[in-house]
């Protein structure tokens, strides 16, 4: 079998707080998890579930209470392996008084590039993620959404095996975000593991062969999207208009949601062609007729919900 | 070690790019007019007053870049999160720690060396010619420089583990420390009891001594410095400032950053 | 900002503050404030001062130095001064530099003038010297200072050659250092070494006040030798006229003098009415010599 590229076991993360430092918040617990070579994977989560707690265990910008990761096989203390990883953190911040070229340059120092190579990668980069234009300025007048490109950049200008990013998303406009899919789609055709973390569902589901889900610092749920909602579609929905009112389609209609002339419907696959021949004889008009797919979100809200109640629940008897 | 190097590089670059260094170097040379107009108005006192002058200026200057600049070197990474994505580098924390350390000390040398030729263009000017007693001027801020860089460090780590104000008073009130030393060991068993006598005189032992680096009345007055305190201070400040970026850098290899 | 406001402004800005400004004064004429004297020395201790300045003490020395100059070598004309003040900054001067060689010089020579120019303190400038001898054993000039106080001001002869002879021990020290010792042992007081003393000042100092004083000297024992060798000759007149001489005319014409002798300014000596030489009434040296006599 082969090797994870990126093996989280039993990841727990303690933060002192309050006087003195003697009071504790768990923001995440026990988390084990594998991230397989070549596949994307999505952290979701709500603000504060642990998400970019996680990350930042992995990169070693804050150390673990418990647990232990491994990322291409080796310790995450290796700072060799280094070489091969890419890291885009939350809302970055370069330095603002060098152009996109010189941080982009600064970094790639840090590899063994030959000068001219270097050179290369980095307007390379600045092509590829639409800011040819603005090398040369500094970033103190960049927008949020030019830093975010920067940050993309420098990533994956070394060409690593795994890329790691937080909240890619952020900050950017449709155009933006677009051309972070298209690029996040491209390292999976190269081969790469990506893991990145977003609270944008729609993003997750269209991206990631896999998605985790912490809630409250736990890892609620962990698989293929569709698989964690279920394979079967629950049932068809109907879109109809109306002009008249008729006793037959009265106990029909009772049941659908109405918005102004329109009508929604659901009813069991099953029961699809009787509804349908019912609504025709009442002299409705059909507009379309689809399946409905259980999103990610319900099930999401779902398990926030859950771990809320709990929250409270644990707040009321704990104290 | 070589990407020490590259963080100390960028280092320099941010200082350089950094206008408020660009004024103090100013007012460092409008202290040197001024210590040719002040030479003037004191009779038989002009070469003192100039040297005194360009010295404290040069010092105080220094200082000032030392203490404010050492301190933000780590906390404004941190605050900024400019410091998030370097780590994922292949590049490990003490060696950042390094190449902060030399960027700052490289752009201390820098100002240094410049205030001190607009220093010696000064004493030229005024005194047509300069003889070899005035190489004594030299040393001064060569031991003005190792001070310079044995604060940074000292700034270095306080900010490593306390706030950037409590990192600049920390350091400030070390450095006045340092300045008394002499007194410290000195205190008469008459007003504290010998134990406590012995007690500090062992800690006047281990703060920095800075009143090893004054030598601004010899400078002053054109008297030679010994070359064996030119060597013990070179060894003094660079074995110090190794102590001190050394626990530095254990504490902030163990830091978890926000 | 469109011309009219640009206008409004001009015009009022300036309406303004002179409303202010007659305000503010008449606030200060009902306030009647005391106008305190900026002369005063806060600090006394020489050790807080040096502890407060940290490693900068030999600036702040020379800082103090200059205001001893300022205000003790007359820069401020007309302006009443506290010689009480002298000691304390000269005192604070040396705590904060030992090698401050001019303070030790000058300021000695400031303690131990008479008033309305010095301290007249000859015991501090004593005390000044020695505590710069202490901090600087092998500067030989300091010996030197040392004498001329003990010669001029307290005409203790024995202690002012013992000064130079300490003094020309030094390997460095001129040769004269040598010869005054042995001199003032000797001689006590003579006019070859005052004139000695007081043209080694002239020509080292380059404040102006300082060397205006040592003209004003040389000048004053130049004069005197004078009138000294005319009254030798009139010694000489009585002999052969059996009386004194009335007027310098009378040596000239008894063929013992040339011409009327001028003194340093260009004045002709008188005689007195008992025939002994005297500077001219109009002669300005006259009051500096009256000035002179009043310190003995």
């Amino acid at each position: 079998m082969a090797e994870a590229a990126i093996d989280i076991e039993n990841l727990t993360k303690d933060y002192p707080y309050g006087f003195l430092q003697l009071k504790k918040k768990r923001s995440l617990e026990g988390l084990t998890m594998q991230v397989q070579t070549g596949e994307v994977f999505g952290f979701l989560g709500p603000n504060g579930a642990g998400k970019s707690t996680t990350i930042k265990l992995l990169m070693r910008l804050i150390f673990p209470t418990a647990g232990s990761a491994r990322i291409l096989g080796k310790p995450i203390s290796d700072i060799a392996m280094h070489r091969n990883i890419g890291y885009l953190p939350e809302q970055p911040y370069f330095y603002d008084y060098l152009t996109a070229e010189e941080v982009l340059d600064y970094f790639a120092r840090f590899h063994d590039f030959s000068a001219e190579e270097r050179r290369a990668r980095v307007s390379g980069m600045l092509k590829k993620v639409g800011l040819e234009s603005a090398g040369q300025i500094q970033l103190r007048k960049y927008s949020k959404g030019m830093l975010q490109r920067v940050g993309l950049a420098q990533a994956i200008l070394h060409d690593p095996e795994v890329v790691v990013l937080d909240e890619p998303m952020s900050g950017l406009d449709p155009v933006g975000r677009r051309e972070v899919r298209d690029i996040i789609l491209e390292l999976k055709k190269q081969g790469k593991t990506v893991l990145f973390s977003t609270h944008i569902l729609s993003d997750a589901e269209m991206l990631c062969d896999r998605v985790g889900v912490i809630v409250g610092g736990k890892l609620q749920g962990i698989g293929a999207p569709s698989e964690m909602v279920g394979l079967k579609a629950h049932g068809m929905e109907i879109l109809f208009e109306l002009s008249g009112v008729g006793e037959s389609v009265r106990a029909v209609i009772a049941q659908a949601t109405r918005t102004g002339d329109r009508y929604r419907l659901h009813v069991e696959e099953s029961d699809l062609y009787a509804a349908i021949e019912q609504l025709h004889a009442s002299g409705a008009r059909i507009l379309s007729v689809t399946q409905v797919k259980p999103s990610l979100e319900e099930y999401f809200m779902h398990l926030v919900a859950a771990d809320r109640a709990q929250a409270a629940a644990v707040e009321v008897s704990g104290k | 070690m070589k990407r020490a190097g590259i963080v100390a590089l960028n280092t320099f670059r941010e200082a350089v790019r950094d206008r408020v260094l660009y004024n103090l170097v100013f007012f460092a040379l409008v202290m040197m007019i001024a210590a040719i107009l002040v030479g003037q108005i004191s009779i038989d006192i002009e070469d003192e007053v100039m040297v005194s002058l360009g010295l404290s200026a040069i010092s105080i200057i220094g200082l000032l870049i030392a203490v404010f600049i050492g301190v933000g070197l780590v906390s404004k990474e941190i605050d900024k999160r400019t410091l998030y994505a370097l780590l994922a580098k292949p590049l490990r924390r003490w060696e950042f720690l390094a190449g902060k350390f030399a960027g700052l000390v490289l752009t201390l040398t820098v100002n240094t060396a410049a205030m001190a030729a607009g220093l010696f263009l000064a004493l030229y000017y005024v005194k047509h010619s300069l003889q070899r007693t005035d190489a004594v001027v030299l040393v001064a801020v060569y031991f003005i420089l190792l001070k310079l860089a044995l604060v940074v460090a000292l700034a270095m780590l306080f900010s490593c583990f306390t706030s950037p104000l409590l990192a600049i008073l920390f350091t400030g009130g070390l450095y006045v420390a340092g300045l008394f030393v002499h007194e410290m060991r000195g205190v008469g068993s008459a007003l504290i009891s010998p134990g406590l006598a012995a007690i500090l005189r062992g800690i006047s032992y281990l703060l920095p001594n800075f009143e090893n680096f004054d030598v601004m009345g010899a400078a002053a007055h054109g008297r030679s410095v010994a070359g064996a305190l030119i060597a013990q201070n070179t060894a003094y400040a660079a074995l110090y400032s190794l102590i001190v970026l050394s626990v530095a850098a254990a504490i902030f290899s163990q830091r978890n950053l926000k | 900002m469109t011309f009219k406001s640009y206008v409004a402004l001009l015009v009022l800005v300036p309406l303004g503050f002179a409303g202010v400004w007659d305000l503010q004064k008449h606030i200060d004429a009902s306030q009647s404030r005391t106008e305190v004297e900026d002369d005063q020395v806060i600090l006394r201790s020489g050790k807080l001062v040096k502890a407060m300045s940290l490693e900068y003490a030999p600036l702040m020395a020379d800082i103090y130095w200059t205001r001893v100059v300022q205000y003790f070598g007359n820069k401020h004309a007309g302006k009443q001064v506290d010689l009480r003040l002298l000691w304390p900054l000269l005192d604070l001067t040396t705590v904060l530099d030992p090698q401050l060689m001019p303070a030790y010089h000058f300021g000695s020579m400031f303690l131990s003038d008479a008033p309305p120019r010095g301290a007249g303190r000859p015991d501090l400038a004593v005390r000044l010297i020695e505590r710069g001898i202490q901090a600087n054993p092998d500067q030989w000039r300091l010996y030197y200072d040392l004498g001329f106080v003990y010669y001029f001001d307290m005409k203790d002869y024995p202690k002012a050659s013992n000064a130079f002879l300490e003094g020309s021990k030094n390997p460095h020290a001129l040769i004269w250092m040598k010869i005054m010792a042995a001199k003032i042992a000797a001689e006590g007081n003579s006019t070859e070494t005052s004139v000695f003393l007081w043209q080694d000042v002239y020509n080292t100092t380059k404040d102006p006040e300082i060397k205006e004083n040592a003209q004003t000297h040389l000048r004053l024992l130049r004069s005197a030798e004078d009138c000294q060798q005319l009254d030798a000759l009139g010694d000489q007149y009585e002999k052969q006229f059996g009386r004194r001489p009335k007027r310098i005319s009378d040596l000239v014409q008894a063929g013992l003098l040339r011409g009327a002798p001028l003194d340093p300014l260009g004045y002709p000596y008188t005689l007195s009415e008992e025939g002994k030489a005297q500077l001219n009434l109009d002669s300005p040296l006259l009051e500096k010599q009256v000035m002179e006599q009043r310190r003995k």
